[in-house]
């Protein structure tokens, strides 16, 4: 074309990056990659090639790590922890600092590598991907070098395996990777399949960076390998990003093991916009949040809720702003929507679209070149039944569907399994701030979407999973209580004697269900004697249905969650007030069934009421200082329902310890108290009856916690299930999780002091709330 | 004279899209319109990197933003002379011998803008040429004076032979909310432009939210603007990405509603080729090609050219340019 045909036309032309520099990188290892092991690339194994998905050419072949590479990784990683833990954080913050530096020194071989890995243009990894990592290693700089001065209590956890994905993978690497190192742990990480690479050469940075030996160790390889490394019995963690069925057999096969565990999932994040909203911002709202990396974004916003009365007006804008939608070359500096990751990923995107009968499909009317890529496809009139309205696509496909009212427009937002992000578009200050808490998910964009930073943090609920990643929440996820704990005894209950002393007046204690006293679904009781031999009363043994009536009458008073945390103190304060005055009679139930005094237990626990009290208005939340005009608020949810299996050895004590953070933070729960010594949960509904508090809030189901562990665990509207019970439920508890990946807290068979200072506090705090990261730019 | 207009000034009708008549003013559009400022500005951040035009089709590019720069002189201390020069680069801005081997000799500048008083004298300078003499009015740049006043100046530009009139808005109308006011200001300016186009400065340095500039650009279009134009160039900040992100934006929607296109002058501080490469880009993207044509785009500028003539000799020679080798406008 000449300069004139051009002027006339005023065609965009090719404008490539050049991929010479990193192909001269590949060449140097010979396009062929082992493992990065306690500081060195060990020789190639047996490897499989890792393709640009534009293009379908092989750039290099990686080792498919074995077992034996997961151990020796492993080795490496537990050899270099003690040292590397006993840095100062200020050394550990010098290592993070210079990966920082390295980072932005190779930013663009970084970026180029990334796109021709990965497919994604390369405007995203230059401009979002590559800063946000190099600022995740800053930021967490900063994190281990106040580390010793702001947590004291906390220490390292020891050996980190991280799985990542392939869709942003140098990004997830710095997501797993910069906090672990900055709590004083080492990592085995295992890259994606599809994109090793980026990896790879930030393996050989941190040798630039003065990295000890075996502080990263990368193991290259497909799902086995990431079995392996979940599976391997040497790591402390398993951190986890990627697709909530992989999660799900993660949570699984990590169950019992003491592991800790983080996973950020899957969603089908909704995108609601209301009809006062800046339609057009909201339109480049979208390209950024479901035609950013091609859709391939676990909190995507791939679910479009538009207000009916200005959807047809949206629906132009929307289609015309896709015909726009440059697609092609990733290394080309002027497109829009680069390549599909791999042909499978494709396939799997075109199956499910393809599969789909229901709704209006618009596909942009943009040039789509041949190979790995699918056009930007907007999928109008579907409803909530639709299988693309629920299911995660991940790929460029924008569903939607229209609402009426802001309520209505809340309640399609939370019909699904998952709850990782939301969006929402409204000039109206008292809409949006009204809306976001309500929406389930962990992060929420307000007017703007897909914003991330180090400082705040990300994460999901529900299916898409539990723990942050950003932030000193997110730091707290490779830290633990620096406290060792002893060994839990199974508690069983007195036997019955030969010649039981019978009470004068028989006392029934029952169930209490939705505010209710309730009979056991079963109708069988069981006595409970004192060590004496006397009969102190007969317990219910509750059943699966019990629990299920005790679920939903928890649901039934979600409302407590949105009480103040004022209002939620002065009950905390009456139940202690109406305990107190009851003292000597719980003292001598607790001598009674323990053998022992129970006036320092019931004094504790009232103690406790009061602590929990307290923390009910000043367990804040904060403001993130995050690079934009505008404020992160990190706000501490309740969790929802929670299901405790209280502990067996302090009947009352461990009861209040448990309930009282989760009702103070504004849960609700379902509480199966001591197994051989019930009746000091069932004298204490009484109390609760008595102490103002909403029906259901909280509800207590007698029984055998190995009979009733299973219907909580699996009960797919639990939200959490936490087990101090001395029977070894544990394993069986996150085994039977992975349902509906609800969170899990249990003691793995170890002892707590009840009467401790562990037994309170921030600890049961951040287990009792979800931080919900609500984004919030502004300016006029 | 009149007829005239039509037939030399391809930069007034090139694309024969038929004038804008204006419409009645309709509140409740002009209400309901928003504009998210974090938004609109996030999104013209990420504008210059999704973008790019590389080697031939940079310099088609460049030479296209030449034929849209409105080259412009508003100086007190303009004089014949001063417009005069203006006008020999209006119609030779950029070397002979480049303009050869970029095979677009006959280049020319979009328009020549200058203050009421120069008007005749840019008119001879440009006679022979396609070139049109564009005159600020009303009361240039603060609007201020008596408004029979400036609809009076813009007759005088009009029988001086200013083929298009650049006026300025009465910014009080806009930040009281006083729409009909404004709509009625500008309606009675646009008859007394007759043929000749108008073009509406809404000075947005002074209009303090992007909603109020949404608002006043549905107005003027109402009112029947030829165009809309962010600044006179004398506010404290004059042309922004996020500011024609939201003109551009209003333009569309005028568009779908009364399908009438209106063209858009961003003005005041686009002095390089490569600010001029993103806001052409922005334009295509935004408003689709027709607006990268002189009768529905305008860059007003006076420093741009020289960056771009020297962008055009790298693209040809390969070295670096200076300044002192491009004529002087």
């Amino acid at each position: 074309m000449t300069i004139k045909e051009i002027f006339d036309t005023m065609s965009y032309g090719p404008a490539p990056e050049s991929s010479a520099e990193a192909l001269a990188w590949l060449a140097k290892h010979k396009n062929s990659f082992g493992h990065w092991i306690d500081g060195a690339f060990t020789k190639p194994g047996q490897t499989f090639a890792t393709k640009n998905p534009a293009t379908g050419t092989e750039l290099a072949q990686v080792t498919q790590g074995t077992d034996t590479d997961v151990t020796t990784a492993v080795a490496a990683a537990r050899r270099a922890q003690p040292k590397w833990a006993a840095l100062s954080g200020h050394q550990r913050a010098k290592h993070l600092y210079a990966l920082a530096r390295l980072v932005q020194k190779h930013s663009r071989l970084l970026a180029v590598l990334e796109t021709m890995d990965n497919g994604k243009p390369i405007r995203e990894s230059r401009d979002i991907d590559i800063p946000l990592v190099a600022r995740h290693f800053y930021y967490h700089a900063g994190l281990a070098q106040l580390l010793a001065s702001e947590l004291p209590e906390q220490r390292p956890l020891g050996v980190c395996g991280a799985i990542i994905p392939w869709n942003f993978p140098l990004l997830m690497l710095a997501w797993k990777v910069a906090p672990a190192l900055a709590a004083g742990n080492t990592v085995v990480l295992k890259p994606a399949e599809y994109t090793p690479l980026t990896a790879l050469l930030f393996a050989e940075l941190t040798r630039e960076a003065g990295l000890p030996r075996g502080v990263l160790n990368i193991v290259t390889g497909d799902g086995e390998t990431g079995a392996a490394l979940t599976a391997h019995p040497g790591t402390d963690k398993i951190a986890f990003t990627g697709s909530t069925s992989v999660g799900r057999k993660i949570r699984e096969a990590t169950a019992g093991t003491g592991k800790a565990l983080t996973l950020e999932l899957g969603g089908k994040s909704p995108y609601i916009v209301y009809d006062d909203a800046d339609l057009d911002s909201a339109v480049e709202g979208l390209v950024d949040a479901i035609w950013f990396n091609q859709g391939q974004v676990c909190c995507a916003g791939s679910r479009l809720l538009v207000h009916e009365g200005v959807a047809d007006r949206f629906y132009t804008k929307l289609k015309r702003r896709m015909d726009g939608l440059r697609l092609g070359d990733p290394l080309d500096k002027c497109i829009d929507v680069g390549a599909i990751v791999d042909p499978v990923q494709l396939a799997s995107i075109t199956a499910m679209v393809d599969a789909n009968t229901q709704g209006t499909t618009y596909r942009a009317a943009c040039d789509v070149p041949a190979g790995c890529f699918y056009p930007p496809t907007l999928i109008t009139g579907l409803s909530a039944a639709s299988t693309l309205m629920q299911e995660e696509i991940f790929g460029p496909v924008l569903v939607s569907m229209t609402f009426r009212t802001p309520e209505e427009a809340v309640a399609l937002a939370n019909n699904t399994r998952y709850g990782l992000a939301a969006t929402v578009w409204t000039e109206n200050i008292n809409l949006a701030l009204d809306v976001a808490p309500k929406l389930r998910a962990g992060v929420v964009w307000v007017n703007a979407t897909n914003l991330f930073d180090a400082a705040a943090g990300f994460g999901g609920v529900r299916e898409s999973g539990f723990g942050r990643e950003g932030g000193w929440e997110g730091l707290l996820a490779y830290l633990r209580p620096a406290t060792a704990a002893k060994p839990l005894k199974r508690i069983t209950a007195f036997p019955e004697p030969k010649t039981p002393v019978i009470p004068d007046l028989d006392r029934t204690a029952k169930l209490y269900i939705g505010g209710k006293q309730a009979r056991p679904d079963g109708a069988y009781s069981q006595p409970v004697y004192s060590p004496g031999g006397k009969l102190q009363g007969h317990s219910g043994i509750g059943n699966r249905k019990d629990i299920r009536n005790a679920v939903e009458a928890a649901h039934a008073a979600k409302s407590w969650a949105r009480t103040t945390g004022h209002a939620r103190a002065q009950i905390l304060y009456f139940i202690a007030e109406n305990l107190s005055a009851r003292a000597p009679e719980f003292a001598a139930r607790l001598r009674d069934l323990t053998g022992t005094n129970g006036q320092p237990e019931v004094d504790a626990a009232i103690d406790r009421l009061f602590t929990y009290a307290a923390w009910a208005d000043k367990y804040d939340g904060q403001a993130k200082s995050v690079p934009l005009r505008g404020v992160a608020l990190a706000m501490n949810e309740p969790v929802g329902v929670i299901g405790m299996l209280a502990p067996d050895e302090a009947p009352l004590l461990g009861l209040i310890s448990l309930m009282a953070p989760a009702i103070a933070m504004g849960n609700t729960c379902v509480i199966v108290p001591s197994e051989p010594f019930p009746l000091a949960a069932t004298d204490f509904y009484q109390v609760l009856d008595t102490s103002d508090l909403p029906a259901g809030v909280v509800n207590i189901v007698t029984g055998p916690h190995a009979d009733l562990a299973k219907p909580m665990a699996t009960h797919l509207d639990v939200d959490a299930v936490w087990s101090f019970s001395s029977t070894p439920l544990s394993a069986a508890i996150e085994t039977q999780s992975a349902g509906n990946l609800k969170r899990t807290w249990v003691n793995h068979g170890k002892a707590r002091d009840w009467f401790g200072p562990q037994a309170q506090g921030r600890e049961f705090l951040r287990h009792a709330t979800a931080v919900k990261t609500i984004w919030v730019p502004y300016g006029e | 004279m009149q007829t005239l207009t039509h037939t030399l000034l391809p930069q007034l009708s090139a694309q024969g899209h038929p004038r804008n008549p204006g419409m009645p003013l309709d509140l409740d559009w002009v209400a309901s319109a928003q504009a998210n400022t974090s938004a609109i500005e996030r999104r013209a951040a990420t504008l210059p990197g999704r973008r790019s035009v590389k080697k031939d089709h940079q310099a088609a590019w460049l030479c296209k933003a030449v034929s849209l720069i409105d080259l412009t002189t508003l100086s007190g201390d303009d004089t014949a002379g001063r417009v005069q020069r203006l006008c020999a680069k209006a119609r030779q801005p950029v070397a002979p011998w480049m303009l050869e081997r970029l095979g677009m000799t006959g280049l020319t500048t979009g328009a020549v803008c200058v203050y009421h008083d120069m008007v005749a004298t840019a008119v001879r300078a440009l006679e022979g040429t396609a070139i049109p003499v564009a005159a600020v009015s009303t009361g240039f740049p603060a609007g201020l004076s008596p408004l029979h006043l400036r609809l009076a100046e813009i007759g005088e530009s009009v029988a001086d032979g200013a083929a298009e009139i650049d006026i300025v808005i009465s910014r009080r109308h806009v930040l009281t909310q006083n729409w009909q006011a404004l709509y009625d200001e500008t309606a009675a300016m646009r008859a007394a432009c007759g043929e000749a186009h108008m073009k509406a400065i809404l000075a947005t340095g002074e209009l303090g939210t992007l909603r109020n500039v949404a608002r006043a650009s549905l107005v003027c279009m109402m009112a029947g603007a030829d165009f809309i134009k962010t600044s006179t160039g004398k506010e404290g900040v004059n042309a922004t990405l996020p500011v024609t992100l939201t003109m551009v934006r209003a333009i569309r929607d005028y568009e779908d509603r009364t399908g009438f296109k209106v063209g858009y002058k961003p003005a005041g501080g686009i002095a390089k080729a490569k600010d001029a490469l993103v806001y052409l880009s922005m334009m295509k993207d935004e408003l689709g090609h027709d607006w990268l044509q002189p009768d529905l785009f305008r860059f007003g500028a006076s420093s741009l050219l020289g960056d771009i003539e020297r962008q055009l000799e790298h693209h040809l020679t390969g070295a670096y340019s200076a300044a002192n080798r491009h004529a002087m406008g």
